[in-house]
């Protein structure tokens, strides 16, 4: 019973972290998406816009809800589910860190493991396909199904490279179980380098890495892939007819799926939540972030030109001092340091998403299909031959 | 536990499965049949076979079905009308049903007769590991075949659409 | 069934709950004045020619098969790359001739044009 009590709690307290994740992700997405492109962003709700993404929700909640007379009721509404649904389940095998006290229960910082955790999120991956084919069918528009037909075919397409250059770590991790993976990589060799797959001897998993993100990228249906909205062709793809909420649904799972790619080729690729950095090294990095951030912020709140910054910048001067003391104090520092690293190397994978998505232009669809059909897909093979290789050679 | 997972899937494939032959428009028969794979995927999970239920949902209820789904789009197939039964028909469907379940039923007991009850949780050995450790060394046989009939189908395949697009 | 599936399917209820009630509670909250122009279909304005449900081009049909067809092969692989290190040579043999079967397909269906988006 307190196995289910400790299940269910840990499940609520994920669920609120990662929708708290999912709307700042899409006020990250706009602000860093506008630097690159030399404009403020979000700048009028909250410091900073900061508020913008509960602005965005209270907006979508109320805004009128068009239900066409032509859309297949049902699946019009079935459709959203399946996709929103489907992308926030994967989240329930990524490993944040190591096992935990707290309160005198020791747990792990990961809802479950399962040792076909990465099966689990193929499976997931491969549902989520119709959500997005059944949005563009029941809306019963052209725009509409030919947005959901390119994208499901390309979303089972690249599945295929996807597992591909999933598969050829496995080679060295040699388990399923998402937590033993990262066990795996523990360690550093010569000293300094961590003991990640992309470093790891005999093979290292760099341009597995490369092969994985470039196939996550297209099974999120984001930039330079992102045909299925392309919207000088088809306006906003398979979810034209959608508005209010049902959007709200499709928005968030887009970047859901984003956010467990960027986790799970943390988990398999760059060790997790393990640190980057040997012994104190590891330890003082996240302080020293935090505290950086800190003097940076009051730095510039100190600064008479800035005049709306001269309350909020020292506020969050002090609330970066407060995450900084944190990773000092030792009983929170174990809670602390793994989802530091953990949330370091997925933001940083966020990060490239978002940049490539400020950078590339969109593809064309024969493009699209034959990347994926000639290239992608064989040397996705030949790399998985050539790391077995290397380490049947290595013993 | 178990038990109540049990009848909660299991009822769910079946209704998924009367709503497959019920439904008259073919996109919702297909989408129940995914319903079907899934609930038997939890089946599978619960009788201790987890390799073999995710694999149920990437191949059965993410490609198979994702195909068909993409054909009843493609040509556009509408909702069949329902055609006129006779009323014999309707008065002999369910009694010969039951009747032949009943003889499949005997039929498989009489078969195997001696096969032992099946306990959630007994089998422990459908972990990825375990099956692929049968598989590439005891059914190595079978799976070099597999890669010949995957050729077969390839080809096949490929047959089939050159002749729809020339 | 392992202990580890129940948190799975706690957090699978939460999950299919959330929109399930986001989608109900927006429904009592949200206007709900259509009109006519609102409630067509939405094509840049122009008015609707022709019916959506036409038929579309069979090549998402052939993707769709030779996936069915390459996800078999790819769903194989992984239980081999758990095995791997206790298979050693003898399991690179294995998949060799797996694989070299399926690249005789792979490149017949590419010299055929069958993965040509026309």
């Amino acid at each position: 019973m307190e196995f289910f009590i400790v299940s269910t709690i840990k499940a609520l307290l994920v669920f609120f972290v990662l929708m708290t994740t999912l709307a700042y992700l899409q006020w990250v997405e706009r602000k860093v998406i506008a630097h690159i492109q030399l404009r403020q962003g979000p700048y009028r709700v909250g410091p900073h816009g900061l508020l913008q993404p509960l602005a965005d929700v209270i907006k979508l909640i109320t805004k009128e809800g068009i239900v066409p007379p032509h859309v297949n009721k049902f699946f019009y509404f079935l459709a959203p589910i399946i996709a929103v649904s489907m992308s926030l389940i994967a989240i329930s095998v990524i490993p944040f860190g190591g096992e935990i006290e707290v309160f005198g229960i020791t747990t792990h910082m990961q809802l479950t493991d399962l040792n076909i955790g990465l099966l689990l999120v193929l499976a997931l991956a491969s549902m989520g396909t119709y959500g997005i084919a059944l949005a563009g069918w029941a809306s019963n528009n052209k725009y509409s199904l030919l947005g959901g037909l390119r994208s499901s075919a390309q979303m089972v397409s690249y599945e295929l490279p996807l597992s591909l250059a999933i598969a050829s770590p496995l080679l060295l991790l040699n388990t399923l179980s998402l937590r033993e993976m990262v066990t795996q990589q523990e360690g550093f060799m010569l000293g300094f380098l961590p003991n990640w797959t992309i470093f790891q001897g005999p093979a290292p998993q760099l341009v597995g890495m490369v092969l994985f993100l470039i196939a996550a990228f297209a099974e999120t249906n984001r930039i330079p892939f992102d045909l299925p909205e392309a919207e000088t062709e088809l306006v906003a793809g398979f979810h034209a007819e959608y508005s209010s909420m049902k959007f709200a649904a499709f928005f968030m799972a887009e970047y859901s799926n984003m956010l467990t790619a960027a986790a799970v080729t943390t988990t398999v690729f760059l060790g997790g939540w393990l640190p980057a950095l040997p012994g104190m090294a590891g330890d003082l990095i996240a302080p020293a972030v935090f505290a950086t951030g800190g003097a940076v912020c009051l730095y510039h709140g100190l600064n008479p030109a800035r005049k709306r910054d001269k309350y909020t910048l020292p506020v969050f001067a002090l609330v970066f001092f407060g995450l900084a003391a944190l990773f000092l104090a030792p009983p929170l520092k174990d809670i602390a340091m793994p989802l530091f690293w953990f949330g370091a190397k997925t933001g940083a994978l966020l990060f490239v998403f978002i940049w490539i998505r400020g950078t590339l232009p969109r593809f064309r669809y024969d493009q699209l299909m034959g990347f994926c059909w000639k290239f992608l897909f064989p040397v996705a093979v030949l790399h998985l031959l050539a790391t077995a290789l290397l380490v049947a050679l290595a013993g | 536990m178990d038990l109540i997972l049990f009848l909660a899937f299991a009822a769910i494939a079946v209704i998924c499965a009367l709503s497959v032959v019920l439904q008259t428009h073919p996109i919702a028969s297909a989408l129940s049949l995914v319903g079907v794979m899934g609930a038997l995927s939890v089946l599978y999970l619960l009788l201790g076979a987890e390799f073999i239920a995710m694999v149920q949902v990437i191949v059965y209820a993410g490609a198979v079905m994702v195909l068909f789904v993409f054909v009843i789009m493609l040509l556009n197939a509408d909702a069949e009308s329902p055609r006129s039964t006779s009323a014999m028909a309707k008065a002999l469907g369910l009694p010969i049903f039951l009747a032949f379940a009943a003889v499949l039923a005997l039929a498989v007991l009489r078969l195997f007769p001696d096969t032992p009850l099946v306990r959630f949780g007994e089998f422990t050995g459908g972990g990825p590991a375990d099956v692929g450790m049968a598989l590439f060394t005891r059914y190595l046989l079978p799976f070099e075949v597999i890669s010949v009939l995957i050729l077969i189908a390839i080809v096949g395949a490929v047959v089939l659409a050159r002749k729809e697009i020339d | 069934m392992p202990e580890g599936y129940v948190p799975l399917f706690i957090f699978l209820a939460v999950a299919i709950l959330f929109p399930v009630v986001a989608l109900i509670l927006a429904k009592y909250i949200r206007p709900d004045v259509p009109s006519r122009v609102k409630l067509e279909a939405y094509e840049c304005g122009i008015q609707t020619a022709s019916d959506s449900r036409a038929r579309y081009t069979v090549r998402f049909y052939i993707i769709a098969i030779l996936f069915v067809i390459f996800d078999v092969e790819a769903i194989f692989l992984l239980p081999w790359a758990v095995r791997y290190q206790v298979l050693g040579w003898f399991g690179v043999a294995e998949v060799a001739v797996f694989l070299v079967v399926l690249a005789v397909g792979y490149v017949w269906a590419y010299k055929k044009g069958a993965l040509e988006w026309i």
